[in-house]
């Protein structure tokens, strides 16, 4: 006979978090993103390419209006080089923190028909963000090579650990505003305006150095991506990072998550009952 | 043995805000500053109900409209959890509160059969395994990488239905999914749902199909206002749950009180008159009338008055509007006042009828309400034999039937 399979429903305790279902669950998880990844380049006519475009024309606005015409300085890269590299991890946290955001409204209907573990939905959200941000890589390779620009390999380690500071600090952000927008649906409207509040509290477009009051530096560091993008052009730069923002950034980042995963969970059992 | 299930004083309470659906921000920031806090009413959807579901047994679960049955089904699917008390399962667990959950009309049959079966809580290798299968019984093969929204609503049902028939836990879960598709569909399903609880698995299955639930249920559990009303062999609850919609709603006089004066719900009153007077007896071959009458908020451009009469197994044996017949009535915009049917000579055999009421504006349902009433048939003797026809081989009462009898030589 085969292992017979236990198991048991009871009040939720709010602050338990299973693991193991989690894993249980991860090929959900893949057909979740797979399924929004599929959608979404079915549905456009340029298919992938958008994910390489977006990226690619924020590049040239800025590279114009802020690098040229406002001659921003930029860390002693080609501005280009430097828009586009904060641009390609700044995409990957404004469509993953919306798509989040909108994920357990969007998947309402299955959320009250069957169950899983509901944290599924906001991830591969942002794995969908994922996804295009390997487009957006590949041209941001090919942008390196077309303007010449010196590579410090010794440091290209920073590239992964800048990617994996990326997804803590959406992913956190992320279920946290997706509770929020199933139990208060405001957020709905707060979300794009949060979003590109936050593209210019964050040193996607300047650099940190050029901002003049110290304080004001300290406040652009709370921003979870401000660590992520810093730490994606240490190999490209020749400006020595600010230490003391990084850790500020980073913990802010950390926090961020804690508190994203904690309201996600506490409030997760209620979802079907309230969406 | 130990029990498949073990349901333990299992509560649901919800809090209903009395205001409005959704929570919004300026709600919560406005109760900061009102002294009690606002309108909460406590609402038991399910209090205390246990029972235990032994191996190899198929529970039914039956009940009116909010009795609790759905909310059973979602803490038995973990959907939502319960307030107070638990519930232990042995084996693995697989509901079906939908057929279909989580289809995207933009992929393909392929790709969803994938994606609803992963839903469903099957792994992919279990899917790949079974997928000609699953085909197979859809019987879409041809549209298999054709996407979704080309499909036809009942083609989508099928695929739908497939995927989760080859869904092999020891306990399933189902809801009226058997509500939708045609006669023959849901036979099928039928079909396949004696077969899963032949080979000793558990089904707990939610359904207002009297006949599908004894079919497929040796046991029932009626509930009433969220409380276990009563555990026993299917055929016991059906009759019990039928007898107490009777005590409830119908009053012998033929008249029935449905929502008050001040109420927004358009019925107000239902009677049943047979030959022209009131009375919820009528007999084989009087003329019967039904009769609705409404007030409604808007005005209904083109009332439509639906009435299905069904058998004691809620087997429907007339299902007629108006729309159907016309010429009857000019439909006028209206709010208020009666709409009537009349079955000018009643062809129903002798026994207990129960009838659904639609009441609608054109092609949408206003007011649905279901076993809203209950009528008797009485037998006449309508020959000077003195006689009927046998009761157990006739359901319907044809009174004129001629015969002739010949004694001329059969020509070609």
């Amino acid at each position: 006979m085969q292992e017979l399979h236990t198991f048991e429903i009871k009040p939720k305790k709010a602050f338990a978090f299973n693991f193991k279902e989690l894993v249980d669950y991860s090929e959900l998880l893949y057909f979740f993103a797979w399924r929004d990844i599929k959608v979404k380049y079915k549905q456009t006519v340029l298919g992938f390419l958008w994910a390489v475009l977006q990226p690619l024309l924020l590049m040239l606005i800025f590279t114009f209006f802020i690098g040229r015409a406002m001659q921003v300085s930029s860390d002693g890269m080609d501005y280009a080089v430097f828009a586009y590299s904060g641009l390609v991890l700044w995409l990957v946290f404004s469509s993953g923190v919306t798509n989040a955001a909108n994920s357990m409204v969007t998947n309402a209907a299955i959320i009250k028909k069957i169950y899983f573990p509901r944290l599924i939905i906001p991830v591969s959200a942002v794995v969908v963000a994922l996804f295009d941000f390997i487009m957006a890589f590949v041209i941001f390779i090919v942008i390196l090579l077309i303007f010449a620009t010196p590579i410090n390999l010794s440091l290209i380690y920073w590239w992964p650990l800048a990617l994996l500071l990326t997804i803590v600090g959406t992913v956190g952000p992320g279920c946290l505003l997706a509770a929020l927008n199933i139990k208060y649906r405001d957020f709905r409207y707060v979300v794009p305006f949060l979003i590109q509040a936050l593209l210019f509290l964050t040193p996607v477009i300047y650099p940190v150095s050029s901002i003049n009051q110290v304080w004001l530096r300290y406040v652009v560091a709370l921003n979870p991506m401000y660590a992520a993008i810093s730490v994606f052009r240490l190999p490209l730069s020749t400006v020595a990072p600010d230490w003391t923002l990084l850790v500020i950034s980073l913990s802010s980042g950390v926090l961020f998550f804690i508190i994203g995963l904690a309201y996600f969970r506490r409030t997760e059992n209620y979802f079907a009952d309230i969406a | 043995m130990l029990p498949v299930l073990e349901v333990k004083g299992v509560s649901k309470k919800f809090s209903i805000r009395h205001e409005s659906g959704y929570l919004s921000l300026r709600d919560r920031v406005t109760d900061l500053f009102k002294p009690a806090p606002s309108s909460r009413e406590d609402f038991w959807a399910l209090r205390d109900v246990s029972f235990d579901v032994q191996p190899g047994e198929s529970i039914g679960i039956i009940g009116k409209n909010g009795a609790g049955k759905s909310t059973l089904l979602k803490i038995l699917s973990k959907i939502t959890p319960p307030t107070q008390g638990r519930i232990i399962g042995r084996g693995r667990i697989a509901s079906l509160l939908e057929v279909g959950t989580g289809f995207h009309p933009e992929l393909t049959g392929r790709e969803n059969i994938f994606l609803n079966g992963s839903i469903l809580g099957m792994k992919r290798h279990e899917i790949t395994a079974r997928f000609d299968a699953i085909v197979d019984f859809a019987g879409t093969e041809r549209f298999l990488d054709t996407p979704l929204k080309h499909y036809s609503s009942g083609m989508q049902l099928r695929l739908a239905f497939a995927v989760a028939a080859f869904l092999e836990p020891e306990i399933l879960v189902i809801d009226e999914v058997l509500a939708v598709g045609d006669a023959e569909f849901q036979k099928k399903c039928i079909g396949k749902m004696e077969d899963v609880s032949r080979s000793g698995r558990t089904i707990l299955f939610v359904s207002h199909n009297m006949a599908a639930i004894q079919n497929l249920c040796t046991k029932s559990i009626l509930l009433q206002r969220g409380e276990l009303k009563a555990i026993g062999p299917s055929a016991d609850i059906v009759t019990q749950y039928l007898t107490s919609l009777d005590s409830q709603i119908l009053d012998t006089s033929g008249y029935i009180q449905v929502h008050p004066e001040e109420s927004n719900k358009p019925i107000r009153a239902i009677e049943v008159l047979c030959d022209g007077r009131r009375s919820a007896t009528a007999y084989m071959g009087c003329e019967l009338e039904i009769r609705i009458y409404f007030k409604a908020l808007e005005v209904l451009t083109n009332p439509v008055l639906g009435i299905i009469i069904k058998d004691l197994q809620s087997t429907p044996l007339i299902g007629v509007n108006n729309r159907h017949y016309t010429g009857n009535f000019e439909t006028a915009p209206l709010n208020n006042g009666f709409i009537s049917m009349k079955i000018p000579y009643l062809t129903l055999f002798e026994g207990m009828y129960h009838v659904d009421v639609h009441l609608g504006n054109e092609f949408k349902d206003i007011e649905v309400l279901q076993d809203c009433f209950q009528f008797t048939v009485e037998p006449i003797p309508f020959s000077s034999s003195g006689q009927l026809p046998l009761k157990s081989i006739n359901r319907m009462f044809i009174k004129d039937i001629k015969w002739i009898l010949n004694s001329s030589d059969h020509v070609e």
